[in-house]
């Protein structure tokens, strides 16, 4: 364990968008992000849209590259390597969010699988070996019914399983699961979740996470990161963090997820105002400064908090010991 | 005030007929909201088209009773339908409605519509009634001269409901009103429906897959399962003492924040509607079912009083 495998070190990734013939925008997707994930360790990434989990997710995995910052996966610095990454698209594998249109319509269950596989030079044999495999992974049985079959014969449900089967076959050490079951119906949600659990301890792998729900990440994952505006805001251990909360944002995501009890609807919810900032032009000083309801008006607006080591966990907010007491 | 007899809407496919809504029934009181809960492609949505009359082209069947006050709306011709009901009485805000606004007309002008078309307002005394729904649904009044773009997704949802409102119908169907949008604004648009429920004691069907958010609003929860409501209630007693299996495992797969409990999940998948299974349509993927009740319709029992159950666990002619 605690082997780590991915390290990101102050990751900056922009994007510029040209607005004019002279005029470029700059949008801070991610600004200044660091992580480490561990082999056999799951981080989930919690944020809302625009937030720059997607991005952060895209970067480690250098389907984009940072304008910043150093990505470490297994001790090689791969920040500024473009040739010879076929080992590491390997090891690092994506699962994407849509299991409608992720998958080629046209390619069966077999040729969806195998295509790594074929990318990566294995013979037929263990092609076939490592396909049927990858397949009771998943727990589609019995393997070979499935082969033959289309996507648009599958649920939701066994097309994730297939999506999740593409990326195991290759027996990456390293996946980033981006909202992997935001598109899946709710009774189905856990059944993936754990599936996903139970791969990644048998094979000892590390994920990233990529969510907009709190709640799933609770039962997922090891450690959290809650991204905001480019940033992380909180990170730690996800048991500590959604017992106890510190960043203000947190605690407004945490209170925005309702438990099926009769009682809500007479009671209005607490509510952060206002809407995530935009990542061309954020706030200055601490990001969210503008919606939250601590804000001293002085040095929230003008200094950014730095994240630091605060009660078991890191938190970036000037005035998070004055949440202690609770 | 609005009654639903067996109401059945389907569809007409090249795999033969989706059944889609089947014998679907529940009354809403004045000022009540009746939560439709449902994972995809349960019917929740047909449920809402079947009541607004807003069918596609390749419609089957399109049978019941929708009784609006006593007055059956099936048996109105379209245009009384048109001119009386649809967003007279009733209304409703579509499921990504906030993102199908005309990108080229000021939002103001697409609110406004309805008046200027239904009580032949003039355009200035029209905008000036939009400006007074838009500080109603927290909406600067002077939006009504942005365009879509300019707004945010919380704004524009905020300006989608109050084109529902426009016409003060007596009832307002929801449908899915806060799943395209992030969970910060979900809870605020959440507290909004609450406040226009509460101030105008308007009756509200609200349409969700996600059966806490459910909990938000509701005082009535219907579960949907493959084109039938399987459980219909009290908000308490569904969701504290739910009776079909399948809203105790619904319930069950939902995670929960402030417990540890571990969420559940239920194997399987939903029925194709083409050909659903003879009786219990939940039958194949049921943790109680036995060979007895095996291709029989399960009768829909009432349990206890208001609350409803279709399934045989609780009938007791076996």
């Amino acid at each position: 364990m605690n082997e780590e495998l991915m390290v990101l070190e102050d990751i900056r990734t922009y994007f510029y968008v040209s607005k004019s013939l002279f005029k470029t925008l700059t949008v801070k997707a991610v600004d200044g992000v660091s992580l480490k994930i561990s082999k056999g360790e799951i981080v989930a990434i919690v944020g809302e849209s625009g937030s720059g989990k997607t991005t952060l997710g895209r970067t480690a995995l250098k389907l984009v590259n940072p304008v910043s910052g150093k990505i470490i996966f297994e001790g090689v610095d791969i920040t500024n390597l473009t040739k010879n990454l076929k080992w590491f698209r390997k090891k690092a594998q994506m699962i994407f969010q849509d299991p409608f249109t992720s998958l080629n319509p046209y390619m069966t269950v077999k040729q969806i699988i195998e295509e790594p596989l074929v990318i990566h030079g294995f013979g037929e044999k263990e092609r076939k070996e490592r396909i049927i495999k990858a397949l009771k992974d998943v727990r589609l049985y019995p393997p070979e019914e499935f082969l033959p079959k289309y996507p648009h014969m599958l649920s939701g449900g066994q097309r994730q399983r297939v999506g999740i089967a593409r990326s195991l076959v290759l027996e990456p050490s390293f996946i980033v699961a981006d909202e992997p079951v935001s598109m899946i119906d709710a009774s189905s949600r856990a059944e993936i979740l754990f599936l996903m659990r139970d791969i990644q301890k048998k094979y000892n792998m590390g994920i990233m996470y990529i969510t907009h729900d709190i709640a799933t990440a609770k039962y997922f994952s090891d450690n959290i990161a809650i991204m905001y505006a480019g940033k992380i805001v909180e990170y730690g251990p996800s048991y500590t963090i959604l017992k106890s909360p510190f960043h203000p944002y947190t605690v407004a995501l945490i209170e925005a997820v309702p438990d099926p009890d009769p009682q809500n609807r007479f009671r209005f919810r607490k509510v952060i105002p206002g809407e995530p900032p935009n990542p061309i032009n954020p706030p200055s000083g601490c990001r969210f400064h503008p919606r939250c309801p601590y804000s001293d008006g002085k040095r929230c607006v003008k200094e950014e908090p730095q994240l630091r080591d605060f009660n078991n966990r890191k938190v970036a907010c000037h005035y998070a010991e004055n949440f202690l007491k609770k | 005030m609005l009654k639903l007899e067996d109401v059945r809407l389907f569809y007409r496919t090249r795999r033969g007929s989706v059944r889609a809504v089947d014998k679907v029934s529940f009354e809403l009181e004045r000022g009540e909201t009746l939560g439709l809960v449902g994972e995809s492609g349960c019917g929740k949505s047909s449920t809402a088209l079947a009541i607004m009359r807003i069918l596609p082209r390749n419609v089957d069947v399109y049978e019941g009773k929708v009784l609006l006050e006593g007055v059956n709306l099936l048996d109105l011709s379209e245009d009384e339908f048109r001119e009386n009901i649809r967003w007279k009485r009733i209304s409703m805000v579509f499921q990504g409605a906030m993102n199908s606004l005309n990108p080229v007309l000021k939002v103001g002008f697409q609110v406004a519509e309805p008046l200027m078309v239904h009580k032949k307002m003039d355009k200035k005394e029209a905008i000036s009634k939009v400006k007074e729904m838009f500080k109603l649904v927290g909406l600067p009044p002077d939006f009504t001269e942005r365009y879509p773009h300019e707004l945010s997704g919380g704004m524009k949802q905020r300006a989608v409901i109050a084109m529902a409102l426009i016409m003060n119908p007596e009832i307002i169907i929801l449908d899915e009103p806060t799943s395209a949008l992030d969970v910060s604004i979900q809870a605020q648009i959440m507290n909004l429906l609450k406040k226009l429920k509460k101030e105008f004691n308007i009756s509200m069907i609200f349409i969700t897959h996600d059966i806490a958010l459910s909990s938000d609003i509701c005082d009535k929860i219907g579960v949907m399962y493959a084109g039938q409501i399987v459980e219909l209630g009290t908000s308490e007693k569904v969701l504290l003492t739910p009776k079909h299996p399948y809203t105790q495992k619904l319930i069950a797969s939902v995670p929960l924040l402030r417990s540890d409990k571990i969420p559940d999940f239920i194997p399987g998948t939903p029925p194709d509607l083409v050909n659903p299974p003879k009786g219990c349509r939940f039958y194949p993927r049921c943790p109680y079912a036995k060979k007895e009740f095996e291709g029989r319709e399960p009768p829909f029992v009432e349990v206890e009083e208001n609350h409803f159950v279709r399934c045989w666990l609780y009938s007791d002619e076996k």
